[in-house]
C-alpha cells in the first residue's frame, strides 16, 4: 500500500519540522500581498490557512509551492533551504480549487504524470497509479477524460495525482468550494482519513470557517496580509485574541464596554449602569476606557429583565433552527445594536418582550475599541 | 403572449433587412458566376449562350498554373515561419517583463498600421541596393513581415486565455519548463497554433499589393498573374478562376470549422 512507503507522522507537537518559514514575504507592484511570516509546520500537521477574500492565502501556498518568488526571508523544507530551488525540484503535491486536471490525456495519464517526470518504470507506474486511484476509489474511471467526471470525481484525481508521488508536503487551496454541500462534507472525511493514514504534512487553504474548525490540528487566521492568530481549533475558537478572530470563527457577541480596572485576568467593567466582575483568559488587556466586550451566544443566558447584572435586551426575532432556536433580541450595549442567544427550540417568546442577558464569570474577552 | 401589429412589423421588416445584406453580400458572387459561363469572349451579363470554355482556358493558362504553384509554397512557408516566430514573439511577451518591451511590441505590430505597398517597396529598394537576388524568399519574407502581427496576436491571445494552474500543476510534479512546455504548453495550444497558422496562409494567399513589388517572372503569385491576365484580356477566364478560388476558400473554411471541432477532440475548452 502506498501508505506504507511513505514516512508516518511525526509528533505532532513536532521537533520534526515539515516546512519552515522565516521572513517570507510578498509585494506586487507597491500592494502587500503578505506581509513577512514567521511560522513553523510540523511533519503530518494538518495546517489550515483560514482569512477572508484577498488576505495573502493563494500567495503563501504559491510561495511554499515556489510557483512566487518571495521578496526576502527563507523557507525551508524538511531541512532544506529551498528558497531559491525551482518548483520541480520541491516535490510537493498540490491540488488546486478548480482542479487543473490535463484536458488531453486521461485519468491514468494525469495521475502518471509526476511518475513519468520521475522516470519510473512503465511497471512501477501502472502499479502506482492503480494503488493511487484506488486509495480515492476511481478504479474504474483510469480511461475516462477529466470532463466526462464530476466535479467530486475530478477533485479525486487531482488529489491522487499530487499524492501518487509521494509528496513532502500537500497543498490544498480550496479545493472543495466548487463541490455541493453534501459532496464537501464526505470529501473533508475522505480527506481527512487519507492525510491522516500517511501520515502527510498538509497546509490546507479554506475562507470556510466550519471547514476549518473541524479538519485542522491547527489553523492560521489571516486577514490584512498577516496571520492574525495560530493555533487549535479550540484555541482558536475559545480563545481568540482578537476582535477580528473572534468574529471570523463562530458566532459572536460583541458589548460596547468601559473598562473601569483590571488586575491580572480579573477586570470590572461598566455597562451602562451595569457593573461586571468578570475573568478573561488573556494576558494582554486594554487599559482603562472603552472597550469591546465579546462572549460567544452559548455562554450567554437568558434571564428576567431587571435581574443583577444582566444586560437589558429585547427580543426582536426567533429563529427556529430545528434542535434549538436563534433569538436575536435588539439590546442598546450590542455593537451592531442586535445581540443572538440559543435557546431551546421549545422556547416562545413574543418579539418586544423585556429579557435580561446574563454574562458568564468566567471566558469572555476585552477587545480594544475600534 | 400576443404580438402587436407593430412588433409583427418589425418582425418582418428584420427578416427583409437581413435577407436584403445576406443578398447583397451573395449577390456579386452569383453575378460573377452566371458571367463565367457566358459563350462570348466579352464578359457580360446576362449571357446569350453558355460555355465551359473559360473554365478550360483557365487551366491552361500557364501563368495561372504557375502562380498557384508559387502562391501555396508562399502560403506555406509563409505561414510556416511566421508561425514559429510568432508564437515564440507571443510566449516570450506573455510571460516575461524585460526592458524594450513596448517598443518591440510596436515594432512587431507596425505592419498592421504601415501600408502593404510600402512593405513591398521596402523591401523592393533594400534587395536591389544590397545587390541581393529576387526569388521565392523575398516574397516569403514580406509575407512573413505581413502576417506576423496577426500570429502574435493569435498566439497571445491562446496564451492568455491558458489556465496557469495547468502548467504549475506540471511543475509541481516535478516537471522542468522544457518538459512543461512540451507536454503541456504545446498541446493545449495546439488548435490555437494550427487555426492561426491557417489564418496566416489564407492571408498570405490573398496577399497582392506587396508582392506585386517584389515577384519577378518565376515568382508570380496567383493574385498577381490574375491582375497580369485582366491587363491583356477582357474575356470571362478571370470570372473563372475567380469561383474557383471562392469555392477553394470556401473549402479551405470547412477545414478551418473542423479544425475548431479538435478542440473537442482533445477536450480543450
Ligand atoms: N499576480 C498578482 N499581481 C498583483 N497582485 C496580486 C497578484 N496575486 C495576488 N495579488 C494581490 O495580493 C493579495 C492577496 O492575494 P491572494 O490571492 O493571496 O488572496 P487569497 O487570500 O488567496 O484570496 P482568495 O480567498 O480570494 O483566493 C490580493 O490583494 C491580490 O489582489
Ligand atoms: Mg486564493
Amino acid at each position: 500500500m502506498l501508505s506504507d512507503t511513505l514516512p508516518k507522522a511525526a509528533s505532532k507537537t513536532g521537533e520534526q519540522i515539515a516546512v519552515q518559514i522565516d521572513g517570507v514575504g510578498k509585494s506586487f507592484a507597491g500592494t502587500v500581498a503578505l506581509k513577512p511570516i514567521w511560522l513553523k509546520i510540523a511533519r503530518g500537521e494538518f495546517l489550515t490557512l483560514l482569512g477572508p477574500s484577498g488576505c495573502g492565502k493563494t500567495t503563501l501556498l504559491n510561495l511554499i509551492a515556489g510557483f512566487l518568488e518571495a521578496d526576502a526571508g527563507e523557507l525551508f523544507i524538511h531541512r532544506d533551504l529551498v528558497t531559491r530551488v525551482p518548483p520541480h525540484l520541491r516535490e510537493i503535491g498540490i491540488v488546486f480549487q478548480n482542479y487543473a486536471l490535463f484536458p488531453h490525456m486521461s485519468v491514468a495519464q494525469n495521475v502518471a504524470y509526476g511518475l513519468r517526470t520521475r522516470r519510473v518504470s512503465k511497471v512501477e507506474i501502472t502499479e502506482r497509479v492503480r494503488e493511487a486511484l484506488a486509495l480515492v476509489k476511481l478504479e474504474d474511471f483510469a480511461d475516462r477524460r477529466p470532463r466526462q467526471l464530476s466535479g467530486g470525481q475530478q477533485q479525486r484525481v487531482a488529489l491522487a495525482r499530487a499524492l501518487v508521488i509521494r509528496p513532502r508536503v500537500l497543498l490544498l487551496d480550496e479545493p472543495f468550494s466548487a463541490l455541493d454541500r453534501n459532496l464537501r462534507g464526505a470529501m473533508q472525511v475522505e480527506l481527512r482519513e487519507i492525510q491522516s493514514s500517511l501520515g502527510l504534512t498538509t497546509v490546507f487553504v479554506t475562507h470556510d470557517q466550519s471547514e476549518a474548525l473541524s479538519m485542522s490540528d491547527r489553523i492560521a487566521v489571516m486577514s490584512r496580509a498577516q496571520i492574525q492568530q495560530i493555533g487549535t481549533p479550540d484555541e482558536i475558537y475559545d480563545r481568540p485574541q482578537s476582535r477580528f478572530v473572534s468574529t471570523f470563527v463562530g458566532d459572536a457577541n460583541l458589548f460596547s464596554a468601559t473598562l473601569i480596572s483590571s488586575s491580572g485576568k480579573d477586570v470590572r467593567l461598566k455597562l451602562g449602569e451595569v457593573g461586571l466582575d468578570l475573568t478573561t483568559y488573556q494576558s494582554d488587556l486594554p487599559a482603562p476606557g472603552p472597550v469591546t466586550l465579546f462572549v460567544r451566544p452559548e455562554h450567554c443566558r437568558l434571564t428576567e429583565a431587571g435581574s443583577p447584572g444582566a444586560v437589558p435586551a429585547t427580543v426582536a426575532l426567533a429563529v427556529y433552527q430545528g434542535s434549538y432556536t436563534e433569538l436575536y433580541l435588539d439590546c442598546p450595549f450590542a455593537d451592531t445594536g442586535r445581540a443572538m442567544l440559543r435557546v431551546p427550540a421549545s422556547t416562545v417568546m413574543a418579539p418586544g418582550t423585556a429579557v435580561g442577558i446574563a454574562l458568564p464569570q468566567q471566558g469572555p474577552a476585552i477587545f480594544p475599541k475600534e | 403572449m400576443k404580438k402587436s401589429l407593430a412588433d409583427h412589423l418589425l418582425d418582418w421588416s428584420g427578416r427583409i433587412f437581413l435577407t436584403a445584406i445576406l443578398g447583397f453580400l451573395v449577390l456579386p458572387f452569383f453575378v460573377v458566376a452566371i458571367a463565367s459561363f457566358n459563350k462570348g469572349a466579352i464578359l457580360s451579363f446576362p449571357p446569350e449562350a453558355w460555355s465551359v470554355q473559360w473554365y478550360v482556358n483557365a487551366f491552361e493558362y500557364r501563368d495561372f498554373g504557375a502562380g498557384l504553384r508559387n502562391s501555396l509554397r508562399i502560403a506555406a512557408i509563409g505561414a510556416g515561419i511566421a508561425l514559429i516566430a510568432g508564437a515564440g514573439f507571443a510566449f516570450v511577451f506573455q510571460r516575461y517583463e524585460f526592458r524594450f518591451k513596448s517598443g518591440l511590441n510596436a515594432i512587431l505590430m507596425s505592419p498592421l498600421i504601415i501600408p502593404n505597398f510600402t512593405i513591398g517597396l521596402g523591401i523592393l529598394i533594400l534587395t536591389a541596393s544590397a545587390s541581393l537576388p529576387r526569388n521565392l524568399w523575398t516574397v516569403v519574407t514580406v509575407h512573413v513581415i505581413i502576417v506576423l502581427p496577426f500570429v502574435v496576436r493569435s498566439v497571445y491571445v491562446s496564451l492568455q486565455n491558458l489556465e496557469r494552474n495547468y502548467e504549475n500543476a506540471a511543475e509541481s510534479l516535478g516537471a522542468s519548463p522544457a518538459y512543461v512546455l512540451l507536454t503541456i504548453t504545446a498541446p493545449l495550444l495546439l488548435p490555437g497554433l494550427i487555426a492561426g497558422g491557417i489564418f496566416a496562409a489564407i492571408l498570405s494567399f490573398n496577399e497582392f499589393t506587396a508582392s506585386l513589388y517584389v515577384v519577378n517572372r518565376g515568382t508570380t503569385t496567383l493574385p498577381v498573374a490574375m491582375y497580369n491576365y485582366v491587363r491583356e484580356y477582357a474575356d470571362p477566364t478571370l470570372a473563372a478562376i475567380s469561383v474557383m478560388y471562392a469555392l477553394a476558400v470556401a473549402v479551405l473554411l470547412l477545414v478551418l470549422h473542423r479544425i475548431f471541432r479538435l478542440e473537442r477532440v482533445l477536450n480543450v475548452e
